[in-house]
């Protein structure tokens, strides 16, 4: 299966190009933020060095989040329209566990955060097994606070990682000994990971309707739901 | 004649449109989403809300497009793109999804201006003869734009405060009228007299500048104060005052520049063009103007549709102006001023 797997959820920006579990070529960037100019771009050199054309793609997968909202967009704008033009499979596979596959020893225990803004966090927490992270506590937006006591009230040691700048000192009081710390590059987004973890899921049934997973409403929707509990609010697109 | 394609996308605002326009003057699809009815419960566009509501759509809506004019990608000579200006976030949609259609099937990516879009929606009724004036107003524009020649976007005169189609909304929201405004007060002022002679923003100077905050203040004011004493306007009369105010700017002004630039087309476009008490006016304006061919946009394409951009898209095509995989959103993009 021929594979083109791109993240650009977050600051980090990466690309691989894949003939199953084989890299054909991959690209990471981190030093730009402008990835609506760069993903393309990147794209087209990381599939002219793995000697593909578009057209030979089976299959594209996609950190379709949590992340940064328009980085998600880009992404998944690019992955699904890439997916129904050239009539192929996507996937889409949680942005937090695509960083908790960075690690391979079983059965560890990895919890992953973005930074939320105001204490709040993007988070989920994963064990390896079988090469794969398996959800235990699922992604969500959540205030750091009220993460920390169920990280601790898993009871054994856990690899976090993420931004941690805000958190690190926090963390390392509530979980004690069984906070591990690993090195910042483990932290890192990689399109192989994702490429690896999407291969053995299911291709979503309807590309169409495929979004970001921002697990957050707008404050506009969010508000205006609070006011309107009763009202529907799926229909309000209408093809004229 | 040899049939050239192409796949349009417009994203800048509450519409996700794709099109599929033959030779730049034949529309072949033309699909719009509108979120119209999801930023009403709002009381006007919310940008994050938009770019949500614009990724749902967007293959949809190229899925559709394609099917409706009855192409294949193979068919296709070009995709062209609204790049600017407009919501930075909803820009960025029809963006990405524009370069990845022209990646994925390898095909030239024109980048096309909103507000070139708009103007070319005139195409649909006759070839654009140059020089032409164009006067260009909508929610986010008031703007006087001289072509020279095809591809030539000059701008003679803009507002310098609110656009034309922004003081609708908010006088609309005064009375009670939810955005869009223009429909509802156009409809209004028809029922009415201008009885509150609202001050027009029209000095003798040379300049083609509109400014419509001060008439917006003037009828804002008017309301509160009878709200205060107790008395209750007449909303028919407020429409038509505030309307004929508006029309009475727009029409001088193009009148004006008509007089120092001598065209042969004038061309009424955006959101605001749609409203019929600007188009009787300056219908009967142009009886003064035998030489002034007067083209007035389609009523259905007033609105942003991606049918305007495959226009603006196709001279693009033809003059070659193509864009590649690194091009951006632009929400600020403008034509330039013209050398004075």
């Amino acid at each position: 299966m021929k594979i083109l797997a791109l993240d650009t959820s977050n600051q980090t920006l990466s690309v691989a190009v894949m003939l199953d579990d084989q890299v054909l070529a991959t690209t990471t960037v981190t030093t730009t933020k402008k990835h609506a100019t760069q993903l393309l771009p990147i794209i087209q050199s990381a599939m002219s060095a793995a000697k593909l054309k578009p057209a030979d793609l089976d299959r594209v997968i996609v950190a379709d989040g949590p992340g940064s909202y328009t980085g998600l967009r880009i992404g998944v704008t690019t992955a699904k329209t890439l997916a129904d033009t050239l009539a192929i499979e996507l996937v889409g596979v949680s942005s937090l566990a695509t960083i908790a596959a960075n690690i391979i020893n079983e059965p560890q225990l990895v919890a992953v955060l973005f930074d939320g803004r105001n204490d709040n966090v993007f988070a989920g927490v994963y064990r390896i097994e079988n090469g794969v992270p398996v959800s235990v506590i699922k992604d969500q937006h959540i205030a750091f606070e009220k993460l920390l006591p169920q990280l601790k009230a898993l009871s054994e040691p856990i690899v976090v990682l993420g931004d941690l700048d805000s958190f690190t000192e926090r963390l390392k009081t509530a979980l004690e000994a069984n906070f591990i710390e690993y090195p910042i590059e483990l932290s890192l987004p990689s399109a192989v990971q994702l490429g690896r973890l999407g291969q053995r899921e299911t291709p979503v049934s309807d590309v169409n309707s495929f979004v970001p997973r921002y697990l957050r409403l707008t404050k506009a929707e969010a508000d205006w739901q609070k006011q309107h509990p009763e009202e529907d609010s799926s229909d309000y697109v209408e093809k004229v | 004649m040899e049939r050239h394609l192409i796949l349009a996308f417009e994203s800048s605002c509450d519409e996700t449109s794709v099109a599929v326009i033959e030779n730049g003057e034949k529309i072949l699809s033309n699909i719009v989403a509108t979120q119209i009815k999801s930023h009403q419960r709002f009381g006007g566009v919310v940008p994050e809300v938009a770019s949500r509501h614009h990724i749902e759509q967007i293959t949809d809506c190229i899925d559709l497009a394609m099917s409706e004019a009855s192409v294949t990608y193979d068919d296709l000579s070009a995709v062209a793109v609204t790049y600017g200006p407009g919501l930075v976030g909803a820009l960025l949609i029809g963006v990405t999804a524009a370069k990845t259609v022209a990646y994925a099937h390898d095909l030239p990516l024109i980048p096309v201006n909103h507000m070139a879009g708009h103007i070319y929606a005139a195409r649909y009724v006759k070839p654009i003869e140059f020089p032409a004036l164009a006067l260009l107003v909508s929610g986010g524009h008031t703007e006087l734009v001289y072509l020279a020649g095809p591809g030539q976007f000059e701008i003679i005169g803009e507002t310098r405060d609110d656009a034309a189609g922004e003081a609708y909304d908010k006088i609309g929201r005064v009375l009670g009228i939810n955005y869009p405004a223009g429909k509802e007060v156009d409809r209004l002022a028809h029922l009415g007299k201008d009885a509150f002679n609202f001050p027009r923003a029209m000095d003798d100077s040379d300049s083609f500048d509109f400014s419509f905050s001060g008439l917006k203040s003037a009828f804002i004011n008017t309301v509160h104060h009878a709200d205060q004493i107790g008395e209750t306007l007449n909303r028919e009369d407020l429409a038509a005052s505030f309307q004929q105010a508006v029309v009475d700017v727009l029409a001088d002004k193009t009148v004006r520049a008509l007089d120092a630039y001598p065209v042969k087309q004038l061309i009424l476009a955006g959101g605001v063009a749609a409203n019929q008490g600007l188009r009787d006016r300056l219908d009967s304006e142009l009886k003064a103007f035998e030489n002034v061919d007067f083209i007035k946009a389609p009523l259905k394409l007033c609105g942003d549709n991606a049918a305007m951009i495959g226009a603006a898209g196709y001279v693009g095509y033809q003059l070659k102006q193509f864009g590649d995989m690194s091009l951006n959103a632009d929400p600020s993009l403008e034509f330039d001023w013209i050398a004075s």
